[in-house]
């Protein structure tokens, strides 16, 4: 992964982070970073190595992972939570991308008493910078 | 001083098929489960064991293993040199009859061993090698 990349990148990466529960068009952020949405896609997977929509559904599942760990709401309330406004999609991405249904996630799941994080050792293994998704 | 162990690793060809295996079938539970970017950091563990974290690791290129690295892992996998354990039950027969009726495919049936151990060896759904063992009492006198 490019570790600096261009500063509207970073932006529009920010962006989506802190919105990823709203209604988020490509458009948007163009505005929001003053680029073209051709551009900007085709720049934010050169960094980030996934389009900004696969980025935001990547942010959704994962908040969508804590809240069925670490909350009492509901997979339907969790759905619109993370920005999903159909549950039958929210639960077949969630199945693609996390490999079991919410559902099960949250009873395969131990509740966390402490945010999660990758070690040391696979993020120098891997070239991650800090942190995770969320 | 080092006190323990926390994670170890397990190869997975496919990180979803793999918690799927070790969820439903062996009744893991998951532990970690984040990304940055393309990276999963994925570890699940034993219910009754809440101090090691298994990673299941996927067998893909990328950060520091080349195409090559995950070839030569991946065969090492397929001809059965890669696993773990061994896994300790109380009662190996039991869990030997739990998972094969949730479709785990057992190398050899549980067996008693002269060194005081029932063992049984299962593969999971990549191919890794597992042993189970029961330790069976000391007889006394």
């Amino acid at each position: 992964m490019n570790m600096n990349p261009h500063p509207q990148i970073r932006l529009a990466r920010l962006l989506l982070a802190r919105s990823y529960a709203t209604p988020l068009t490509i458009e948007d952020i163009g505005r929001e970073v003053a680029l073209s949405p051709y551009y900007l896609i085709r720049a934010f997977r050169r960094v980030y190595r996934k389009t900004p929509h696969q980025y935001l559904i990547g942010l959704r599942i994962a908040r969508a992972k804590e809240l069925l760990r670490n909350s009492d709401l509901s997979v339907t309330e969790i759905c619109s939570a993370v920005g999903f406004e159909s549950l039958g999609s929210f639960s077949a991405l969630f199945r693609k991308v996390a490999g079991i249904s919410p559902k099960m996630y949250r009873i395969n799941s131990r509740p966390t008493e402490t945010p999660s994080y990758i070690p040391l050792c696979a993020r120098l293994l891997h070239g991650l910078e800090d942190g995770t998704d969320l | 001083m080092i006190t323990r162990l926390s994670v170890s690793t397990i190869w997975a060809k496919d990180q979803n098929e793999a918690l799927r295996f070790y969820t439903e079938k062996l009744g893991f539970e998951i532990r970690a489960d984040v990304t940055n970017g393309d990276y999963r950091w994925l570890t699940v563990g034993s219910k009754s064991q809440a101090d090691l974290d298994y990673q299941l690791a996927a067998l893909k290129p990328g950060g520091g293993f080349t195409q090559e690295d995950v070839d030569h892992l991946t065969r090492l996998v397929d001809e059965g040199k890669m696993g773990s354990g061994p896994w300790k039950t109380d009662d190996c027969q039991k869990t030997y009859e739990t998972l094969t009726s949730r479709g785990v495919e057992f190398l050899q049936p549980p067996t008693d061993r002269p060194y005081g151990i029932i063992e049984a060896v299962f593969k999971d759904n990549s191919g890794n090698i597992m042993v189970l063992a029961q330790d069976k009492p000391r007889a006394k006198g």
